[in-house]
């Protein structure tokens, strides 16, 4: 402990270099955690779906409607727990660049189905007494002035209305909020039993059903049971756990987001080797005052540990700062990015990994000059400087 | 004003001859800058080959009528009747009696994708005769066009590199009916060869889409013949529908995913960028210091404060613009052309592209490689003009 004064006034011997030291490894970090907010956001927040809960949709492909009669069957299968139903609406608040999901659901089964949307006792009575009621999620609230008791009309939607109207009008009663930090509250869910009275076709259908088993080992097998119940019939269904249903969204993004990531993860190991490099150069262009230290009585111990502890300080430092950045700026940058990617945080297993890697980069410039200083010959040190 | 340029000259040259010898420290800083570099052109050249792709399918003389308020096929209905009246419409080119305009079907399939073999939504067109005439650009290069009432399809050429199953011959299972695949076609490289076309009388039956259609495109008589294409059918009260340049339709389909990779480009950039700027400042701090006795020297020799921050300022500059060359060159080699595909979220359907290193792309990598080593070398370059020179002299 009594040695830190020293490794202080051996890191800012050169001010300068000190400081844009610490700055390249902060921009590090702070890139680091934006990637991996970045990645989380691909990902379609495959880490955050229910082990007990299977998706279902048509076989031939997710935007074929599947009868709202099926309800009874898939409940009526072994295994499962409940179901719950929600549609693809598609439409925009205003201009298309306001697009958010939108999904008629039966509030009640939807509610108890994802126990991550936590809305107030009071909004959700309030939304099982208004057929023409909605809930979204604070993100999209707040991104366009929803407050409660608004009425807002949702246009464009491929699904018209019998009475010919171009725009359904909705009153939102209720605004929901994650329970995790990665929950969507994007989404704007209004009633199906409203949707399904007031629209032209397609009366009776729905995009897809959400079911809970009681027992998450047997998903797979329950999943086949359950699409057993509609072979040969004119909707054949599809039925696969939450987790591969996410894993096969964020499939269809493809490789891109990898490729972003991967040549973003070189470069910063590219710049933190820049910065290691700068590290135990000052070192080595110390050599004569370590070989002073030495004559002085300082142990070949203590002189690695002078140099360690000099490199992790600038290493910690710049880390934890850097991953500080990135939590301003993933908030920052989500507000520019939150209409294409409705996820988007700093996980908190990057921020665990990040002063780890900050850990090895201090390890790494500081062990080679570390040694050197360590076998130091004093004599012929003295007489080099 | 003449001795100025001279010394700078001087001074400059003497210093970049002299780089060799701080080869290791000027490294780092080039290797910072190119890898800052390469990965903005790489990730902005994602960006450029995805709106290319879309962009190049739109002509200027089609239009594409969709239902009013759509922002894309995938959401679009328009009934047989309408379609009728869109298709017949003034503006619309006709040869020998009928009308060049095509009312089509756009759903997807679920194929998998190669090469993990994956679920992806590959989109399938069904489309009337007139289709063929109205994309002059598509041309069979396999087998030969599906038969018109029959299950049968042809895939575009990105579509049958990406996606399994899609070989001439092969045969697709689709609701409970097999389809063959007859040919493959191309249309230069545009997001059509992305798609699989079949006839839209055979695929609404099996989409159960009754007698609907969700988009119509058509010929028109000229470019200039959209205005009373459009004031017709806005002006028929049977009709609900909004007609667009197809090349401003297309334009406008790739909106969402450029923007979100444009913006992801430019903040990583930016902030590497920055990582790197760093680096570089502490290159020309060290190249300073190690040359601090030759800079007092020349100061005392005579040299001018001008010309020594010139001269730590060109080999600021000169590392730039040799670290962006490097990583551009480098984006250039490893990404132009590369192929993938992606769920282009407007349509919810896979789009095939390849990635675009575009020559804009390579000056912005090289403008910004050179702003970087300006940032590197201007603090350094005032240090060394400041030197003073007596102090400076007797040190190390």
């Amino acid at each position: 402990m009594k040695y830190l004064p020293l490794i202080w006034k051996n890191i800012w011997r050169k001010k300068a270099r000190a400081i844009f030291t610490l700055l390249s490894i902060v921009m590090a970090f702070a890139l680091f955690g934006l990637l991996s907010a970045v990645r989380a956001a691909f990902s379609g927040g495959v880490e955050l779906t229910g082990a007990d809960r299977l998706v279902m949709v048509h076989k031939v492909s997710l935007i074929q409607p599947l009868p709202f009669s099926y309800m009874g069957r898939i409940r009526a299968t072994p295994g499962v727990e409940a179901v719950a139903h929600a549609t693809w609406f598609g439409g925009y608040y205003q201009k298309p660049e306001n697009f958010f999901g939108q999904f008629p659901v039966d509030p009640e089964n939807y509610l108890s189905m994802f126990p991550e949307i936590l809305l107030p006792e009071d909004q959700k009575r309030a939304w099982l007494k208004d057929r023409e009621g909605a809930v979204v999620g604070r993100r999209t609230a707040e991104q366009l002035g929803f407050k409660i008791g608004d009425r807002v009309p949702i246009s464009g939607s491929p699904w018209r209305r019998k009475d010919g109207k171009e725009a359904w009008e909705f009153n939102v009663v209720g605004i929901y909020d994650g329970a995790e930090k990665g929950t969507d509250t994007t989404a704007f869910m209004f009633r199906y039993d409203y949707f399904d009275e007031a629209r032209a076709r397609g009366k009776g259908l729905v995009g897809w059903y959400t079911i809970r088993v009681d027992d998450p080992d047997r998903a797979a097998e329950i999943a086949q049971a359950i699409d057993a119940n509609f072979q040969n019939s004119p909707a054949e269904t599809k039925t696969s756990t939450e987790k591969a249903f996410a894993q096969g969204w964020a499939n269809q993004i493809g490789n891109i987001g990898a490729i972003v990531e991967a040549i973003s993860a070189a470069v910063f190991f590219i710049i933190l080797l820049v910065a290691a490099n700068t590290m135990a150069q000052s070192v080595r262009e110390r050599v004569n005052e370590i070989a002073v230290l030495k004559t002085l009585g300082f142990g070949p111990f203590k002189v690695l540990g002078l140099v360690l502890g000099e490199a992790f300080f600038l290493a910690l430092v710049g880390g934890v700062l850097g991953l500080m950045l990135a939590q301003v700026l993933v908030g920052g940058v989500g507000k520019v990015l939150e209409r294409f990617l409705p996820i988007f945080y700093l996980p908190s297993e990057a921020v665990t990994t990040g002063l780890v890697i900050a850990a090895l980069v201090g390890a790494i410039a500081g062990i080679v000059p570390g040694i050197q200083s360590m076998r130091l010959p004093i004599a012929a040190a003295l007489r080099r400087g | 004003m003449l001795r100025a340029v001279n010394q700078i000259a001087q001074i400059s040259l003497l210093n970049l001859r002299n780089l060799p010898a701080r080869a290791g420290s000027s490294l780092v800083a080039v290797i910072g800058i190119a890898g800052v570099v390469a990965i903005l052109v790489a990730v902005l050249s994602i960006a450029a080959g995805f709106r290319e792709t879309i962009a190049s399918t739109g002509a200027a003389d089609r239009a594409v009528v969709l239902r009013q308020g759509s922002t894309s096929e995938m959401v679009s209905f328009v009934g047989g009747d309408s379609a009728r009246l869109i298709k017949n419409a003034p503006g619309v080119r006709f040869v020998d009696g009928t009308a060049l305009a095509s009312a089509e079907l756009f759903v997807i399939v679920d194929l998998p994708k190669l090469p993990a073999g994956t679920p992806a939504n590959v989109p399938l067109r069904g489309v009337e005769p007139a289709a063929f005439a109205i994309r002059k650009e598509l041309k069979m290069v396999e087998g030969r066009p599906f038969r018109t009432g029959t299950r049968e399809l042809i895939a575009g050429k990105s579509a049958a590199l990406s996606f399994a199953g899609l070989e001439v011959g092969s045969t697709l299972r689709l609701a409970g009916n097999d389809w063959q695949v007859v040919g493959i076609f191309e249309t230069g490289g545009t997001l059509t060869e992305s798609e699989l076309w079949c006839d839209a009388r055979v695929l609404q039956p099996t989409y159960r889409r009754g007698n609907s259609f969700q988009a119509i495109y058509v010929q028109l008589e000229s470019e200039a013949a959209l205005a009373k294409y459009r004031w017709t059918l806005d002006n028929d009260p049977r009709l609900d529908v909004a007609v667009e340049r197809e090349s401003d339709y297309y334009a406008g389909q790739s909106q969402v995913l450029t923007d979100l990779i444009t913006s992801l480009g430019l903040v990583i950039g930016i902030i590497m960028g920055a990582g790197a700027a760093f680096g570089a400042l502490n290159t020309m701090y060290t190249a300073v210091s190690s040359r601090t006795r030759e800079i007092a020297t020349l100061r005392a020799v005579g040299f001018q404060r001008l010309p020594i921050v010139v001269s730590v300022m060109v080999e600021a500059v000169v590392l730039g613009l040799v670290g962006g060359a490097i990583g551009a060159a480098a984006a250039w080699w490893m990404f132009d052309g590369f192929r993938t595909s992606t769920m282009n979220w407007q349509s919810f359907s896979q789009v095939a592209f390849a990635f675009r290193v575009t020559p804009d792309l390579l000056v912005l990598a090289v403008a910004y490689a050179l702003v970087l080593g300006l940032i590197g070398g201007i603090l350094p370059a005032i240090k060394a003009a400041r030197l003073p020179v007596a102090t400076a002299l007797r040190e190390l």
